[in-house]
């Protein structure tokens, strides 16, 4: 209907989900040819890029730009979410995380004082993970050419042997570090001025270090961290990558009842939604219990699971167990989602 | 004791009683809403059951029978320089040129609204005219009915395109090559009408109609009631919805209705006219009928676009797999017929579910 139309950059292109991979495959990929400096490059669209060195070890570099609506939200702000977003991308490609790199891009007029708020939120995530910021930019743009703070980071970390997302073996568990739907809901109940009040905050939080103790319990095929688009986007790309299939049990996903109760009510899956201090973890079957263990040590993995295991049956496809024991498939979702109207 | 409304032994209770009453031949049963298609389809139900049980979605989703013509006169009046007031989905549908959303970015003033209370602010807000494109089935027509009974702005008016689920269900079973055992009907609806108007077309076609809840254990329920039936040889309209419909329905509700609206033949994209199967404003309220108040032209657009499933699909005759334009040509995010848009419709649940593959 529309093709003499010029086609327009819409904002689902952005969301994640398949808008988004075909903005990426058709425009970003399709411009630059370039694209790696080592076993993992830009063609991957894993967490981060892999350099490997002379001398044995492999630096992982990765850059997120991190955009919020609001720039404060329960249980965190903007600048939490720079430094631990690209805490999380190093950590799930089995790097330790060197540095950071910070970029401020500020709007004209934006208020100094919220300006220190989310600087001193970086300084505390970036004590928190005991990585240092070393290098940055700023610029200020004129009024009404942005809307408030936007910030990049990018970081540099070093692996021994980096985990790629798509390692996953058939036979392996699938092994999720805490409940989902956290930091989305807690944000939509924001935006939408939910009425209610619950406790339910951001899960906002560097996973670096239960991550580094994931590691060393073994067995580890394949690392995520489920942010936009949520675990269903996530395990869907899991599964296309490794040309393998994954089964979720419902029943074992670890849901809070808060998350269940905003997703019931604006009719948003939780599955669907951003996680931002979670991880979707592939394991071997002999070693999943064992690291299961040791994540729920950890203070950030107390309430992980084993919630589905890698298979052949369906290749590239997520194939969830519902709780009343009937089978469909979980599809990565087509964008943003967007509350029900009615 | 606590009722899981997701239990799985209660779950696998009633696949295995529908397993051993359902009769060894295809069964086809119909529900008519997309509330029902969500739960069925979300919780995996059909490969719980049986192969030989066919469920299918009937035309349960206000905005795919909505006819393009009602599409048009909407259209037309925002053209004309009202304020159009819509339902989100309704904005995505496609008239015979466009849809409101796509006149809205050409600058036409079409709002977004979430309620009929909503317009009402807008009209209160304006001078201008604001007209409230008024569809829906038998569960939002009260809302309608209580705002225009309760002396809205003089500059507001409805284009009124409700519909009546029972004589839909009628039509259906009166199509020739019907094939139908049974009915779920739809809660939401049921609360406000309650299980009587059902009872004729039992008598009459001799299928079950069982009223539904919207937990995947409800829907397993009706099934099970509606297979007990026909093994029986019993059919009749039995309230498998009991925590929500009452046998008589929601008299005060009714009563809103009977004040405002007046039952009339209506067009339904797929079918066609059904008569007595809509609701327009009565004698009393004709002053806020936009048809009345405006000249508009009552030539109908085409049913739906060419090639499109979306009338068979609507009448349970084919399911959105067997339509070459499905996931193809046709996705939730450029929708080429109305199957495929919002999230009651059933196309568009399917392919957010991946539709119904053997699992």
């Amino acid at each position: 209907m529309n093709e003499e139309k010029e086609e327009k950059i819409k904002i689902t292109d952005g969301a994640g989900g398949r808008a988004m991979d075909r903005l990426i495959g058709d425009h970003i990929l399709a411009n630059f040819s370039n694209v790696s400096a080592g076993e993992i490059g830009l063609g991957e669209l894993d967490d981060g890029a892999t350099i490997e060195k002379e001398n044995g070890g492999t630096l992982v570099l990765t850059t997120d730009s991190h955009v919020v609506n609001p720039l404060f939200f329960p249980g965190g702000d903007i600048g939490k979410l720079a430094v631990c977003g690209t805490v999380n991308d190093l950590a799930v490609m089995g790097a330790k995380p060197l540095a950071l790199t910070s970029s401020l891009i500020i709007e004209e007029g934006f208020p100094t004082s919220k300006l220190d708020s989310v600087l001193a939120s970086m300084e505390n995530s970036s004590t928190e993970a005991g990585v240092p910021i070393i290098t940055g930019d700023t610029k200020v743009l004129e009024k009404g050419n942005m809307d408030g703070l936007a910030i990049n980071t990018a970081g540099l970390g070093l692996a021994d042997k980096p985990i790629s997302d798509a390692g996953m073996e058939p036979g392996d568990k699938v092994i999720l570090t805490g409940s989902i739907g956290d930091h989305g809901m807690a944000l939509m109940q924001y935006r939408e001025g939910l009425s209610f009040k619950t406790e339910l905050t951001s899960d906002i939080a560097p996973l670096n270090d239960l991550l580094s103790i994931a590691q060393n319990a073994g067995g580890i095929t394949a690392m995520k961290d489920p942010t936009r688009g949520g675990i269903a986007t996530v395990l869907n790309e899991m599964a296309g990558k490794s040309g393998l299939g994954i089964t979720v049990k419902e029943e074992a996903v670890p849901i809070k009842e808060a998350v269940s109760g905003i997703a019931e009510l604006i009719g948003i899956s939780p599955y669907e939604v951003a996680n931002e201090g979670k991880a979707v973890i592939t394991a071997s079957k002999e070693t999943a219990e064992g690291v299961v263990e040791e994540i729920k040590r950890h203070s950030l993995g107390t309430d992980a699971a084993i919630i589905g295991e890698v298979n052949k049956d369906w290749p590239e496809k997520v194939i969830m167990e519902t709780e009343v024991g009937g089978r469909r498939f979980l599809e990565e979702p087509l964008g943003d989602p967007i509350p029900r109207i009615c | 004791m606590e009722f899981k409304f997701k239990d799985k032994e209660r779950a696998r209770d009633l696949v295995q009683l529908i397993n051993r009453k359902v009769p060894d031949r295809p069964v086809k049963i119909v529900h008519v809403c997309g509330t029902h298609e969500v739960t069925i389809t979300e919780n995996g139900l059909r490969s719980l059951l049986p192969d030989r049980i066919d469920i299918r979605e009937g035309p349960g989703c206000p905005v795919c029978v909505t006819p393009t013509a009602d599409l048009d006169a909407a259209l037309q009046l925002a053209r004309d320089g009202a304020i159009v007031t819509a339902f989100g989905d309704m904005m995505n549908v496609p008239g015979t040129d466009k849809s409101l959303k796509e006149l809205k970015s050409e600058g036409a003033d079409v709002r977004l609204v979430y309620s009929v209370s909503e317009a009402i602010k807008i009209a209160e807000s304006t001078d201008r005219e604001v007209v409230f494109l008024s569809v829906g089935f038998e569960t939002t027509t009260p809302m309608t009915a209580a705002v225009l009974a309760n002396d809205p702005p003089e500059n507001f008016s409805i284009l009124p395109s409700n519909k009546l689920i029972p004589p839909a269900m009628k039509s259906l079973l009166e199509l020739p090559d019907n094939d139908i055992d049974g009915f779920i009907a739809p809660g939401h609806v049921s609360t406000i009408i309650g299980v009587e108007p059902y009872e004729p077309l039992v008598k009459n076609y001799g299928a079950p109609i069982v009223i539904g809840g919207f937990e995947p254990l409800d829907i397993l329920y009706a099934l099970a009631l509606i297979v007990k039936q026909i093994a029986a040889g019993k059919p009749e309209a039995e309230n498998g919805y009991e925590r929500g419909v009452d046998y008589g329905g929601n008299r005060k509700s009714q009563d809103l209705i009977k004040n405002v609206f007046k039952v009339t033949d209506s067009r339904w994209r797929g079918i066609g006219n059904i008569p007595e199967s809509g609701l327009t404003l009565n004698s009393n309220y004709e002053n806020r009928n936009a048809r009345q108040r405006f000249d508009i032209d009552p030539e109908a657009g085409q049913e739906s676009p060419p090639n499109c499933l979306c009338p068979q699909v609507i009448t349970a005759r084919a399911t959105p797999e067997e339509c070459d334009l499905f996931r193809e040509t046709c996705t939730p995010k450029s929708p080429y017929g109305p199957c495929m848009v919002g999230e009651e419709a059933m196309c568009n649940i399917w392919y957010r579910y991946g539709g119904r593959p053997k699992l």
